[in-house]
């Protein structure tokens, strides 16, 4: 184990940083595709509906509409839209276009048009006769007795129970946790509900799609999942995959979001039946209301603890809600509790169960964090409540019970996700130096339960503990090619895919570092199903440590080949020879320069390209470890919730890039804080989404917190590329719960359903005053 | 009808709609810095420069600018070198996804040529209608003001 590194550790600047900052054409929408058609959806106006009728023959007759598709003129393939592994672990209950609209924006008709203008004047000379149904807009009324059946379909597959709208459920339970809760000496039995979550990424969701002249579908598309795409396509449309190609340019922003297949097979139909390009472009609206939002969460939970600060017991119950369709619903479920329930490893019994319901409400799918902040409102708060039933300080309570260096639970080999997952023992775990330096930086000792006011404002510190995963166990593969060019530089190839994170340059800095080349030496290609090798794709937290992993190996191979090469031209033995800073010399001094060497084996000495591909498939997913602190001040006239701090301390194991790092932390935490005091998505009456823009769905601006002050605590991990972790998904997980905890150490009102609006707040404070 | 823009200092004679916004007349010309993201003057990634003032060009008449000065991000840099607050961005780690960032740099530029001494507030007040999704802010503030101290310093040289 070597820990001076040369590229990776450094905070070096993103390889496409230059392009972007200048505002070059980078993403889906610069690219101009001469005559692409611009294809628009016609959208249910009704949450649960049956088509009767749709007539588009006066759209017809509009100059410049090219074609209108129904459900009627497109083949019936069930389908999810999750992008995951395959078989994916999500209920087959999609489908392109269906006579039955099950939430408000479900589309009906796609209709291609020569210019914008013209498709949204087709859209509204469309007449559908609808036969309305009731719809279920609470998640808690979807398994009653005589609800409406969201999914009668017979052709669905993979749906839990649809009989009762139950698209997924997942139960299990290590010892007697009932009993194990009868023995404690003091027990808190809450419900903490969370709602969902728009990922709001600045680039709306959009394709373009085109022939190649040879006749192949090309789809460029902003995407999380290219390889996922393609396979969803080839199946939708009924293609062979290998007629199809999926370019990732840059991407502008996804979080999750861009994680299921949305807007690409309805441009892509469009250019199959034209045999024309055609582009699709997202509205603020249609990507906030017609994508995929977060899985709102309700827990019951039930923890109990002996009187020596040990818990002993946990039980989670969730419901979880995932909208008009499954994907992702089981996975996220599990990872509610399989990326929180072993913080607390120390129990003598833990029970997790629910239910993921349809409602008539937009999907819910993937977003950073994946079920792991909804699980954690309900522990780390019901913890917390714990503590001032115990008289304890919360922190100590959370710090004497949470899993440390060495140590192992068992769930992370019950729950994985979509099944069993894989043991493993904390190779690196720094939660402890995370929790010291989190507490010094906020002042705890001296703020925790002060209530420090000032006029009518009052203050309160609270603390939350996280821990995530570094991609999924088994199940996802990252590859990679490397092959060095004559001049001594090197194409690194990988399906993996930059959607914003810098993967692209931490993985560099790997094949960097493996080669002894500066940066610039190494000319990354990423996300393109005809030219770089398989990769899952960007989520779960999977990239640096996954796809890391295979570069690591590919350079590793190549490196091996270097050596070889140049031991038959220098006519040395091969373990006399070593390769620093580009040059492979030998300990008598005969020395060549990578560039000489190169170009001997492309021109002239025992010719052949050298290369190599890796492929990786994590045997364990360690985690990432965070303690976050969030300092609050509560206007009791007003109601005002104001951040002042939120601290964050994370051990991602060596960042490789440690700028890239912080800003996973910082950007995920700001998300984070969103979502726990001002994102808040409001339906009508109908469940139409009201809050579509920005204006109604206010998502964090630069005024909107006090100060945000993250830091990174450094571990080994010695499964990781040179050390490192994930860091990409875990700021997000604990701002709900920190600041949950610190309203309550300013003010005594525990707030158990975020978001937590200034105004909730105020009526909180009026109910205690009558 | 015909309209005339001068674009980073080059003179356009254009065809348009007269209801066309800026936004899409800048992007068909070509200036593809200019970013679609909520269309409703909302977040600010079609941020131009309008006469040297920030405007939001997704709801701006292109008609209603006719003859005058447009500033897009594509102006701002010479060849291989970058602008300092581009420069200070990349430093800082202030872009990831990037989509944000020419209205951010452009913003940002407006604030420190009438301010060239911006406080923490300054900076936070004057972006505060450039949303980004990415970064958590932090980096991006910090880089404004890196590249407001060193566009001081040239100037005092």
């Amino acid at each position: 184990m070597t820990r001076d590194f040369e590229v990776v550790g450094k905070p070096k600047k993103k390889l496409d940083g230059k392009a972007i900052v200048r505002g070059k054409p980078v993403y889906t929408p610069d690219y101009d595709v001469p005559n692409a058609l611009t294809v628009k959806l016609l959208r249910s106006p009704h949450p649960n509906a049956m088509i009767k009728t749709i007539d588009f023959q006066s759209a017809l007759t509009i100059q410049g509409v090219v074609c209108v598709l129904t459900h009627e003129d497109i083949d019936r393939v069930p389908y999810s839209r999750a992008g995951q592994g395959y078989p994916e672990p999500s209920p087959y209950d999609s489908y392109l276009l269906d006579n039955k609209v099950r939430y408000v924006g479900d589309p009906v008709a796609i209709v291609a048009a020569t210019s914008e203008k013209i498709a949204r004047q087709a859209l509204k000379s469309i007449k559908v006769e609808y036969e309305v149904l009731d719809p279920i807009l609470d998640m808690e009324k979807s398994m009653a007795e005589g609800a409406p059946r969201i999914h009668d379909e017979a052709d669905c597959s993979g749906v839990f129970d649809s009989s009762r709208n139950i698209a997924a459920h997942f139960e299990m339970e290590i010892g007697e946790t009932e009993k194990a809760l009868d023995r404690c000496d003091f027990v808190v039995s809450k419900t903490y509900h969370v709602d969902t979550q728009l990922h709001a990424a600045l680039e709306p969701h959009n394709a373009v799609t085109y022939l190649d002249p040879s006749g192949r579908l090309i789809v460029i598309s902003s995407t999380q999942v290219p390889f996922h795409c393609r396979r969803i396509l080839a199946r939708i449309l009924k293609k062979p995959m290998s007629e199809i190609r999926v370019i990732k340019p840059r991407i502008g922003g996804g979080f999750g979001g861009k994680q299921s297949i949305i807007v690409e097979p309805y441009a892509a139909l469009v250019t199959l039946k034209t045999g024309q390009p055609a582009r699709i472009n997202y509205t603020r609206e249609e990507v906030s209301m017609a994508t995929n939002i977060r899985h709102e969460m309700k827990y019951d939970i039930r923890v109990g603890a002996t009187k020596d600060g040990r818990i002993r017991a946990i039980w989670m119950k969730g419901l979880s809600n995932t909208g008009a369709y499954g994907e992702h619903c089981l996975t996220t479920f599990m990872v509610s509790g399989s990326k929180t329930l072993p913080l607390y490893n120390k129990v003598d019994a833990v029970r997790f169960e629910g239910d993921v319901v349809y409602t008539n409400l937009p999907p819910a799918g993937a977003y950073r964090g994946y079920g792991a902040p909804q699980g954690l409102f309900a522990l780390d708060c019901a913890i917390d409540e714990l503590a001032l039933e115990m008289n304890i300080d919360p922190l100590k309570l959370k710090e004497m019970n949470s899993i440390r260096e060495g140590e192992t639970s068992p769930i992370f080999k019950i729950m994985g996700e979509g099944r069993e997952g894989v043991p493993q023992i904390m190779n690196s775990c720094k939660l402890q130096e995370c929790i010291d330096l989190g507490k010094k930086v906020i002042g705890w000792d001296k703020k925790r339960g002060k209530r420090l006011e000032n006029g009518t404002r009052v203050r309160g510190v609270g603390c939350a503990l996280a821990m995530q995963g570094s991609g999924i166990p088994k199940i996802d593969m990252g590859a990679a090619t490397i092959k060095m060019n004559e001049d001594g530089s090197f194409n690194l190839l990988v399906g993996a895919t930059d959607i914003g994170t810098g993967s692209d340059t931490i993985l560099a800095q790997i094949a960097a570092e493996v080669l002894t080349v500066p940066l610039e030496k190494i000319i990354v290609y990423s996300s393109d199903t005809d030219i770089t090798p398989f990769d899952v794709g960007a989520y779960a937290s999977s990239t640096t440590y996954v796809s890391g992993n295979a570069v690591k190996m590919a350079c590793e191979d190549v490196k091996t080949q270097i050596l070889s090469l140049a031991s038959s031209y220098l006519e040395r033995e091969k373990g006399d020879l070593e390769l620093v800073d580009g040059v492979v010399s030998c300990s008598d001094g005969l020395s060549i320069t990578l560039e000489e060497l190169a170009t001997k084996h492309t021109y002239t000495f025992n010719q052949r390209q050298i290369a190599a591909t890796a492929s990786y498939v994590g045997e364990e997913s360690p985690p990432p470890f965070m303690a976050t602190f969030a300092e609050v001040e509560v206007d009791m006239d007003t109601g005002k919730i104001d951040l002042i701090n939120l601290v964050s301390y994370a051990d991602c194991g060596v960042a490789l890039n440690p700028i890239q790092a912080m800003g996973q932390l910082e950007g995920a935490s700001m998300q984070g804080i969103g979502w726990a005091l001002y994102e808040d998505v409001i339906y009508a009456k109908n469940g139409r989404m009201l809050t579509n823009d920005f204006f109604t769905y206010k998502i964090p601006s630069r005024m909107d917190y006090g100060k945000l002050t993250c830091g990174l605590v450094e571990s080994y991990e010695p499964t990781g590329p040179f050390g490192a972790k994930s860091i990409g998904e875990i700021g997000i997980d604990t701002p709900i719960p920190a600041i949950a905890n610190a309203i309550f150490d300013a003010t005594g009102i525990r707030l158990r359903q975020a978001p937590f609006k200034s105004e909730k707040m105020l009526f909180e404070i009026l109910s205690l005053e009558v | 009808m015909k309209i005339s823009l001068v674009i980073n200092g080059k003179d356009h004679e254009i065809d348009i709609d007269p209801g066309q916004y800026l936004l899409e007349v800048l992007r068909d010309l070509g200036y593809k810095s200019v970013r679609r993201s909520c269309n409703s003057a909302s977040c600010g990634s079609c941020t131009v420069l309008l006469n040297g003032a920030p405007v939001l060009s997704c709801s701006t008449f292109a008609v209603s600018v006719d003859g005058q000065s447009i500033e897009t991000v594509e102006g701002l840099s010479e060849g291989d070198r970058l602008h300092p607050i581009q420069e200070a961005i990349l430093e800082e780690g202030g872009a990831q996804c990037g989509y944000c960032i020419p209205g951010i740099v452009l913003t940002g530029e407006a604030l420190i040529r009438e301010n060239p001494e911006p406080s923490d507030e300054d900076i936070r007040l004057a972006l505060n209608g450039n949303l980004c999704r990415c970064t958590g802010y932090e980096p991006q503030n910090r880089a404004i003001k890196k590249a407001a101290e060193l566009l001081r310093s040239d100037r005092d040289d």
